[in-house]
């Protein structure tokens, strides 16, 4: 009598831990590979958080650069492949600040990412970009800045925090209003 | 002199012609849906015979300039991976979280398999007997029946 309580109860044990298990990979999954709004809620909050780790290959080959290299250096960080349309849009403003900022102690670093290289490269030659140019070819690094759209740019100030987002193209007013004040701080 | 050149090209086709058939055996017949269906618009995260997005647009012509070098379904496979990572790829790698995508279905056809199995069992031991099963099997023979029975078959043999 007593065995025949229990085995009911046994079987909807493991049906619960079954469930359990598949609802904890699931949960699991999407905030693996979901975008997170932190760093949007942060900036939007008048924090600063510290900029992730990033290296990737540059566009053009030879070794890798990595975000820290620039450190003490305001970095206009823009995510880009060469099938958006914005992205042609403001290419070159970005190209014009990068000669207003070299001057000043800043510099604008592209992310090419989901792109095919030598269409990457022919845009780069099209628009006459001079700035440094990397590739995440597989989007693997922007999933940490949650960048889930093209064109995106993060501001970073020389201490490697980021300042501002824009999730879209940027306009002159919020490079203006974004990267000069960061200018005139001290590392 | 039209008369030459109609001869030389002539002799120019003939030697052609041999090239340009074993081109035509050797070349794989692959097509743009023949690869489409097997890896991913990475920006939309669905298969790239179902997206059209202007990155699917930019994978598509990828595929198909690769399709026109005569380039096998595994080479252009691996062009996508070199250029846009192994995600590209429908059939996810079975290594990290990825091989979620083997095991999870395999462990639940197992756990599926299993319960039914037990239910099945659980469900004929705890089964009351019907009249149905009293009927097929009879009733019970007493020990003096059963005897005379095993006495009346010995008969027969």
């Amino acid at each position: 009598m007593t065995a025949r309580v229990r085995r009911p109860a046994l079987g909807i044990s493991l049906v619960l831990i079954g469930v359990g298990a598949l609802i904890g990979l699931l949960v699991y999954g999407v905030k693996a590979t979901g975008r997170g709004q932190t760093l949007d809620d942060a900036i939007a909050h008048g924090r600063r958080p510290v900029a992730p780790a990033v290296s990737l290959p540059r566009l053009e080959g030879g070794a890798k650069a990595a975000l820290a290299d620039y450190r003490g250096t305001v970095v206009v960080l823009n995510y880009w492949a060469s099938w958006c349309t914005p992205c042609r849009q403001e290419s070159p403003l970005l190209e014009r600040w990068q000669r207003r900022l070299a001057k000043r102690g800043g510099t604008v670093v592209g992310i090419d990412s989901l792109d095919v290289t030598a269409d990457a490269r022919a845009f780069v030659r099209e628009f006459g970009l001079t700035y440094p140019m990397l590739r995440d070819r597989d989007g693997e690094t922007q999933r940490r800045f949650g960048v889930s759209g093209y064109p995106e740019t993060l501001i970073v100030d020389r201490d490697g925090r980021i300042a501002a987002l824009q999730r879209g193209p940027v306009d002159d007013a919020f490079l203006r209003r974004s990267v000069l004040p960061l200018l005139a701080e001290a590392a | 002199m039209s008369r030459r050149c109609a001869v030389a090209l002539t002799a120019a086709l003939l030697l052609l012609a041999p090239a340009t058939s074993a081109l035509a055996a050797t070349c794989p017949r692959t097509s743009l849906p023949d690869v489409e269906d097997e890896v991913m618009c990475l920006v939309c995260g669905v298969p790239l015979a179902l997206a059209d997005a202007p990155q699917a647009q930019r994978e598509r012509v990828f595929i198909t300039r690769m399709v026109r070098q005569c380039r096998s379904k595994g080479e252009i496979e691996s062009a996508l991976v070199a250029q846009y990572g192994p995600r590209v790829l429908a059939l996810p790698k079975a290594s990290g979280f990825r091989l979620a995508a083997y095991v999870v279905p395999a462990l639940v056809a197992a756990f599926a398999v299993a319960g039914l199995g037990l239910a099945a069992a659980r469900r004929r031991r705890l089964r009351p007997a019907s009249p149905r099963d009293e009927l097929v099997r009879g009733p019970a023979l007493d020990s003096g029946q059963a005897a005379r029975i095993d006495a009346d078959l010995e008969r027969y043999r």
